[in-house]
């Protein structure tokens, strides 16, 4: 049996970065199913548990499912509505409807794996077991944590994520209400013109694209509006670039300079005062105060509560950042953890230099589950992660860039000559706009 | 593309098009027999009714970039580049010439007053 999951996984990560044509609006079209890679499923008891249900979660499920005869597979989220993320760019751009980006967590549960609606309060991987919030415990074998990051308004000072929508605040990271609030504070903004200010926190992030994303659809529809001349366009990047990779940044540097967008390097948003519109961020030299009209406000993130208070992030003398915000000790080509060798961490919670999107989750997913597999079945796994991860970065509406690259900051065009990375292109946003939802539900099932 | 797999495309087709995939897919499979079998049954191509299709068909290349417009949201100036030109004539092209064959093919059987599904089953009557 130890051949099968390796060749199993080999195809896959060879001949699928096509198949990301789609996370990132890109791929995951040449990815095979798991039906299709694996006609023989192994037989086994396990015990699976599975924290959280959102992407990466309810990707790993049915790849099990699919894989696995009799294994008990259990996958606990509190929330029963599932939120298709990268389409809150679009919710807040008025592209799309709020309900664009909702549905049922349940629709996605495939059969033979149990739902078990409750958060978990504690993960106990010294006893192998988890706890919930109701009292119930889950004994596992293998545990699979995907419980996503949480957002940290509180930790700007003035800020609640109430006041999404009020005061010409922003965000379209605080959900689907959030995301149809801020396109009604950002399009009245628009209506107006005046000052507006973009910016992204220190921390980690999920889809480190869409603060620069928002800037460039809001400069558009100032510019539509015929408000433009009137206004101004400042992006505060909490760092020294752009982006981390390194041709994207200067690719976005251009971009901004052309569309006179003026950029700060080093500004980190402190405080706001919503009563005076004025933000505080930090400086390399000490606070910069910054009034606007509108303010897209993207705050800290990090791991939830229960992953933080468990043994299983990073320690501080390995990775202090990480160690703060708690991102989990994962091996970053396999997943597994370091320490605890029946535990893996994919999607967003996984602490790994690159990820953090929709797109590396198809990556991840894939890989976790052949080791897990090829485990039970007696053999070892050569699936690899080589960190994967894709950005369709909307440059304004009707245009994207179909932006796609790997832990060593190497661009990995799905399309290699034929859909450009660095231009700004028709085709890359219709795969956002309409090729992205179909393949991120059909991830879901397990069936991209 | 080479390895593309049919069942993942499939599954997108699905997400994307819902309960439409299949009567679409039926669509373009009864069309393309009732061409080939008007074809056959006429010994060849009408040019005259061709020629009307093809006008037609002009039409319907129109409307496909139209309704690639609205369901992409976006307008006619967002072109950036040769990828999107490709795109732009392939939608194009194949709204024209899916159009020109329904027309040509839905014209010779009503203009012979036939039943194109007899006729499928019949074709030489
Ligand atoms: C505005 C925005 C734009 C984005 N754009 C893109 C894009 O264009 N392309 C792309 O590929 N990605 C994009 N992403 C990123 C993508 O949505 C995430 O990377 C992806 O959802 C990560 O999946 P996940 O399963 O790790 O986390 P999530 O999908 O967030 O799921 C985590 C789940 O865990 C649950 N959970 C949390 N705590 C507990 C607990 N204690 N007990 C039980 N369950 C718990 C939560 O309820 C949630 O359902 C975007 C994200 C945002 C916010």
């Amino acid at each position: 049996m130890s051949t099968f999951p390796t060749s199993v996984l080999s195809q896959r990560t060879s001949g699928s970065r096509r198949s990301f044509l789609l996370a990132g609006a890109a791929g995951m079209l040449a990815t095979r199913s798991v039906d299709a890679a694996s006609p023989t499923k192994v037989k086994t008891q396990a015990r699976i548990v599975i924290v959280g249900a959102g992407a990466a979660g309810l990707t790993a499920a049915a790849r099990l499912s699919a894989a696995l005869d009799g294994a008990r597979i259990t996958i606990i989220d509190p929330r029963r509505e599932h939120f298709y993320q990268p389409g809150f760019t679009l919710v807040a751009a008025g592209i799309k409807p709020m309900d664009y980006v909702v549905s049922r967590t349940a629709d996605y549960i495939p059969p033979g794996v149990e739902l078990v609606t409750d958060r978990v309060a504690e993960l106990d991987v010294d006893g192998k077991q988890v706890l919930t919030a109701s009292g119930a415990r889950h004994p596992y074998d293998f545990l699979i944590v995907a419980t996503g990051m949480q957002l940290e308004y509180g930790l700007i000072e003035g800020m609640d994520a109430k006041l999404i929508g009020e005061h010409g605040i922003g965000s379209i990271y605080g959900g689907p209400q959030a995301a149809q609030a801020t396109w009604r504070a950002m399009s009245a903004f628009a209506d107006r013109g005046g000052r507006g200010v973009f910016l992204r926190p220190a921390t980690e992030m999920k889809c480190a694209g869409a603060p620069l994303k928002y800037t460039f659809i809001s400069e558009d529809y100032l510019t539509r509006r015929g408000t433009r001349s009137k206004s101004e366009v400042i992006y505060n990047s909490n760092n020294k670039a752009l982006f981390s990779v390194p041709i994207v940044h200067e690719k976005v540097r251009m971009l901004f300079q052309a569309r006179g967008i003026a950029v700060n390097y080093e500004r980190v948003l402190k405080a706001i005062d919503p009563g005076r519109r004025i933000a505080t961020f930090s400086t390399a030299s000490g606070v910069e105060e910054q009034g606007y009209d509108f303010i897209h406000v993207i705050p800290p993130m990090r791991a939830p509560e229960v992953v933080r208070k468990s043994p299983l992030p990073w320690p501080a003398d390995k990775n202090k950042a990480w160690s703060d915000e708690g991102w989990m000790e994962v091996d970053r080509a396999t997943l597994r953890h370091v320490r605890y060798a029946n535990v893996f961490g994919v999607g967003d919670i996984a602490g790994v230099p690159k990820g953090k999107t929709a797109a590396s989750v198809k990556w991840q997913v894939p890989v976790a589950v052949d080791h897990i597999v090829a485990e039970l079945a007696g053999g070892k796994s050569n699936a690899l992660y080589n960190g994967y991860t894709s950005c369709p970065l909307i440059t304004r509406l009707g245009q994207a860039m179909l932006i796609e690259f790997d832990y060593q900051n190497n661009l990995t065009p799905s399309f290699p000559g034929v859909i450009a990375p660095l231009e700004e292109l028709w085709v890359s946003w219709v795969m956002k706009t309409m090729a992205l939802k179909p393949t991120y539900i059909s991830m879901l099932r397990g069936r991209a | 593309m080479k390895e593309l797999d049919p069942f993942v495309l499939l599954a997108v087709f699905q997400e994307m098009l819902g309960p439409l995939l299949w009567p679409l897919v039926a669509l373009v499979v009864l069309t393309a027999v009732a061409f080939v079998t008007l074809l056959v049954s006429e010994r060849g191509v009408r040019s005259r009714r061709m020629l009307l299709a093809q006008a037609i068909g002009l039409l319907g290349g129109v409307f496909a970039l139209w309704v690639m417009a609205t369901v992409s949201s976006s307008g006619f100036t967002d072109a950036g580049g040769p990828a999107d030109w490709v795109l732009i004539a392939l939608v194009c092209v194949l709204g024209a010439a899916g159009t020109a064959i329904l027309v040509y093919t839905v014209a010779g059987w009503v203009g012979h007053g036939r039943c194109p599904l007899c006729a499928v089953l019949r074709p030489k009557s």
